[in-house]
């Protein structure tokens, strides 16, 4: 007989809106033995920097970590796809007790003869520092010998989760940049933080800004280049979508370039609108505000017209939310709930104290909420609300449809855009396909 | 040629993983278990995704969540709080507890630690079953051998003889396990088969949901393993210390047929050979049909098949099967291709190559860089998904098979073993000749050969036709 209690110390970082007072424990070392769903330091690493084209992305360590992370990703790029590889110094034994810093230095040499980049990303992993290995030291040799950038990443695996990881990315990124400011900044130029330009996402949130009368400067990191993040800090202002990856880079660039940034999503109609007249408003140029209505207006009349058609079939399901980041999971309850579906369960990978208040605000009454969450809980709370669809990632897809569950595949792996106004009715669409597949009939 | 060395330090990718991801499979074919990988938190995570992509199912592993203090004071807290909840969620049998590059680092002794911790918290009849697979130490196929050869080991106990027969075999497709199973039942075999994860890896959609799937090896059969009258391993490319078949001849006296996976006329026959020696039972007609239908699909098609020039690569014993299949058939290999360290491919496949003309590369350690660099004269590949590199950058057509399958769905029901198996894997390889051949010919034939006054210059043919293509596609 399986013992359906939950584990002691997950408790706090579970309540439910109306039942409990405190607000759920967040952006904490995950527990053992819990199956947690988050990756780890050098996984959250490796998603920022990775969709960046033109470079090496070489990872210091055994097969694993490069082999579980080759071309898994959807960011799409419009130059090099140099990104798409995977390099690893796949150390061995021997390298384990001798030390990998050799094997590290030929590998550096041999992929930049190949491959002439100008810049090279290497990520230490889990047993680096262990054995001793000073990734700093043979970068900056490397450095100096091939004359291009070679950035050391600090991304051992258990050092932090997820999360810190992201920011070893962020310290990653800000290297690349001028390390001085400010810098003489363009006018209505923004750079695009926290959006890895899945299936083209990045193309599509240029369009709008380009029609409003905005140009883009850098994006990080979808399609983007060392070129490009190098000359980063001549916008004048950040937006920023992924706040979880991102937030760190943009309040730094914020202290050396004095660039203010601006939080926003992509994700829905209410959030899309919002972003773009937040974004218009963030400078003098009236013009701007004019266009942005106007887009909104062009852009909303057809699908105003195609959701509302969903919005009755989908009346009075009910949606499951576990996700990784939490500007992601706040988006969804908005875009949920254009469709006529409430959210009965949310929860996040690394979400912050401030994402769970914004969820908690929007979020109904018993709705439960959870952080780093396992199958135990996802199925429990599932079953328990109620819910006919979950959105989540790969791990998460199996568990749903054995349940049956509808599901959505809310990761980096996906083929089709989610972002915008079309990526609002994709929404609505794979929502459709799911809730409303004939399958569920005869299961 | 056989290439066992890298010539290179980097490896750009990879045909391998790592040692714990090949070590979870065989736990979850074991009734009632989970499984628990001593290190940092991403390594469970990264396998179960992986995993979930290929199967399908929900792959519930549980992980110590090393951190910085950990690392620094030693996981023993980690591990024996994380059996702790595991035990609590899951209430498992049996518990495999898997290393990881950094477990092995900071020297962690989970054989202790385990055992401590059964003794401790006065679980009697719980098991533990920890395997030392260090990332660096080897591929994920060595990580699957490291764990079946542990769980032998652990649990096998000197038993009375008794007549069932041991079946181990090598990470093969939950329906190839189905499929070995049904050919025992026509031979009037009773077995224990180790792994089995034909069910807990491809379960039937039934509710209630369970956490831990049924179906898998029970452990009081594993135990009794020593007294089987004979352990049949489809293991030829082991080497001997990771063979539990040949642990079981040495500790315990039980005889060993080690073969290939029975894919291909001659590989299946050994099987069949072996079960009826076994068992005294003849080969009954309704498999000497399929072995017949096999026969005379191999005619059907052997002059599609001889133009075939395959690469064929992955986990070295399916590698070794399959060529099997592909010399029977003249889809002669050009390049054999594993990821594995050391493997005796070469020497096995040699003397079989008589009939091939051309060079066949054999490259162990290998990167798809180095098998793009030798398969420019293929038209086929065969083997895991990731093999798409060859067909984005070179257009040969990969036939999918082996583990892992992430950009197609059903990995888990690819049926690829016995005559009728092995007959549904040529039919695929056959067709995908075919249809290489249908989609470019009208071009190719036309860019050859036409030399009316209205031919398009040179300049102007495009790369790939589409010259009547469009209908036949």
């Amino acid at each position: 007989m399986v013992n359906e209690q939950a584990i002691a110390a997950r408790t706090a970082s579970i309540k439910t809106k109306g039942q409990q007072k405190q607000q759920v424990a967040c952006d904490t070392d995950s527990v053992a033995g819990a199956v947690s769903q988050r990756a780890c330091v050098y996984s959250g690493a490796r998603v920022v920097l990775n969709p960046i084209t033109d470079a090496v992305h070489l990872v210091h360590g055994p097969i694993g970590c490069a082999s579980y992370t080759w071309d898994i990703r959807g960011s799409l790029s419009s130059g090099s796809e140099l990104y798409r590889n995977s390099f690893s110094t796949d150390l061995q034994e021997e390298d384990v007790i001798f030390g990998g810093e050799k094997k590290l230095v030929s590998s550096i040499d041999e992929l930049v003869s190949k491959y002439q980049p100008e810049l090279v990303f290497v990520y230490s992993t889990c047993i680096v520092g262990v054995i001793g290995d000073d990734l700093q030291a043979v970068c900056k040799a490397a450095e100096k010998k091939h004359n291009i950038r070679i950035i050391p990443v600090q991304s051992s695996g258990f050092a932090g989760n997820k999360s810190a990881g992201y920011r070893a990315a962020c310290d990653a990124l800000l290297k690349i940049m001028p390390n001085e400011g400010p810098v003489e900044q363009k006018g209505n130029t923004v750079n695009y933080l926290g959006d890895f330009n899945l299936a083209g996402e990045i193309w599509i949130i240029k369009d709008y800004l380009k029609r409003i009368g905005i140009e883009v400067n850098a994006t990080f990191t979808g399609d983007s280049s060392y070129r490009t993040l190098q000359r980063a800090p001549q916008a004048a202002l950040n937006i920023m979508q992924c706040a979880g990856s991102m937030a760190y880079l943009a309040q730094r660039m914020e202290d050396i370039y004095a660039i203010p940034y601006l939080r926003v999503s992509f994700l829905g109609l209410t959030d899309t609108a919002a972003s773009l007249r937040s974004i218009a408003a963030s400078f003098s140029d009236p013009m701007l505000a004019h266009r942005t209505e106007a887009l909104i207006a062009t852009e909303t009349a057809t699908i105003n017209r195609q959701l509302e058609a969903y919005r009755t079939k989908f009346k009075g399901k009910k949606a499951a939310i576990f996700v990784g980041g939490g500007f992601k999971a706040i988006s969804l309850i908005k875009q949920f709930r254009e469709l006529n579906i409430e959210v009965v369960m949310i929860g996040t990978q690394t979400g912050k104290q401030e994402d769970y208040a914004v969820m908690q605000e929007l979020v109904n009454d018993g709705t439960v909420i959870l952080d780093d969450a396992n199958p135990a809980e996802l199925e429990k709370f599932m079953v328990e609300k109620g819910a006919n669809i979950l959105v989540g990632g790969v791990k998460e897809r199996p568990l749903a449809y054995k349940l049956g569950v509808a599901f959505i595949d809310h990761n980096h792996d996906r083929k089709h855009p989610l972002s915008g106004f079309v990526g609002a009715v994709n929404f609505a669409q794979e929502v459709y396909s799911t809730l409303c597949s004939p399958v569920w009939h005869y299961v | 040629m056989d290439t066992n060395v890298h010539f290179r330090s980097a490896t750009e990718n990879p045909c391998k993983m790592c040692m714990p991801m090949g070590a979870i499979l065989p736990f979850k074919g074991l009734e009632n278990s989970m499984v628990l990988i001593h290190g940092s938190q991403g390594c469970s995570t990264y396998m179960r995704r992986h995993m979930a992509e290929h199967f399908n199912e929900p792959i519930d592993v549980a992980s110590s969540s090393l951190n910085e203090n950990g690392t620094i004071y030693g996981g023993e807290k980690n591990l024996k709080q994380g059996l702790d909840n595991l035990m609590q969620v899951y209430a498992p049998e049996v518990i495999g507890v898997l290393t990881t590059c950094l477990a092995e680092t900071i020297g962690e002794d989970i054989d202790r630690i385990t055992s401590q911790y059964l003794q401790e918290r006065g679980l009697l009849k719980s098991l533990i079953v920890p395997v030392s697979t260090p990332g660096y130490g080897g591929s994920h196929a060595e990580g699957y051998w490291q764990a079946v050869k542990t769980i032998v080991s652990h649990l096998a106990t000197a038993t009375p003889k008794h007549s069932k027969l041991n079946v181990i075999i090598p990470d093969i497709s939950p329906a190839d396990i189905r499929e070995i199973k049904r050919i025992l039942a026509m031979m009037q075999l009773d077995y224990t088969l180790l792994p089995d994860y034909s069910t807990t890896l491809d379960r039937p959609l039934v509710k209630p949901y369970r956490k831990v799937p049924d179906g898998g090896t029970k452990i009081e059969d594993i135990m009794a393993m020593p007294g089987a009258r004979a352990t049949v391993q489809f293991g030829l490319t082991l080497e001997q210390n990771l063979s539990p078949g040949h642990y079981l001849a040495k500790e315990f006296g039980v005889p060993l047929y080690n073969l290939p996976i029975p894919i291909g006329v001659q590989n299946t026959d050994l099987f069949l050979q072996a079960l009826q020696e076994i068992s005294g039972v003849a080969v009954p007609a309704a498999l000497q049909d399929e072995r017949g239908r096999l026969l005379d699909a191999m005619v059907d098609s052997h002059k599609y098949n001889f133009q075939g020039r395959s690469v064929i690569f992955g986990e070295a014993e399916l590698v070794y099967a399959v060529c099997q299949l592909c010399l029977e058939n003249g889809v002669y290999p050009v390049t054999v291709a594993t990821g594995s360290k050391n493997s005796p491919l070469a020497q096995l496949l040699q003397p079989k190559l008589t009939d091939v003309d051309h060079p066949v590369e054999f490259i162990h350690n290998a990167d798809f860089v180095a098998i793009l660099a030798h398969s420019m004269d293929a038209n086929i590949a065969i083997g895991p998904s990731d093999g798409r590199y060859l067909t984005e950058k070179q257009g040969i057509p990969l036939v999918r098979l082996g583990f892992p399958i992430h950009d197609r769905v059903g990995g888990q029901r690819i049926l690829s073993v016995g005559y009728a198996g092995s007959m549904m894997l040529l039919d695929q390889i056959t067709n995908t000749l075919l249809a290489e051949k249908q989609r470019g010919y009208r071009q190719t034939m036309y860019d050859t050969f036409y030399r009316g006054a209205d031919r398009l210059p040179d300049a102007t043919l495009p790369n790939s036709g589409l010259r009547g293509e469009r209908h036949e596609l």
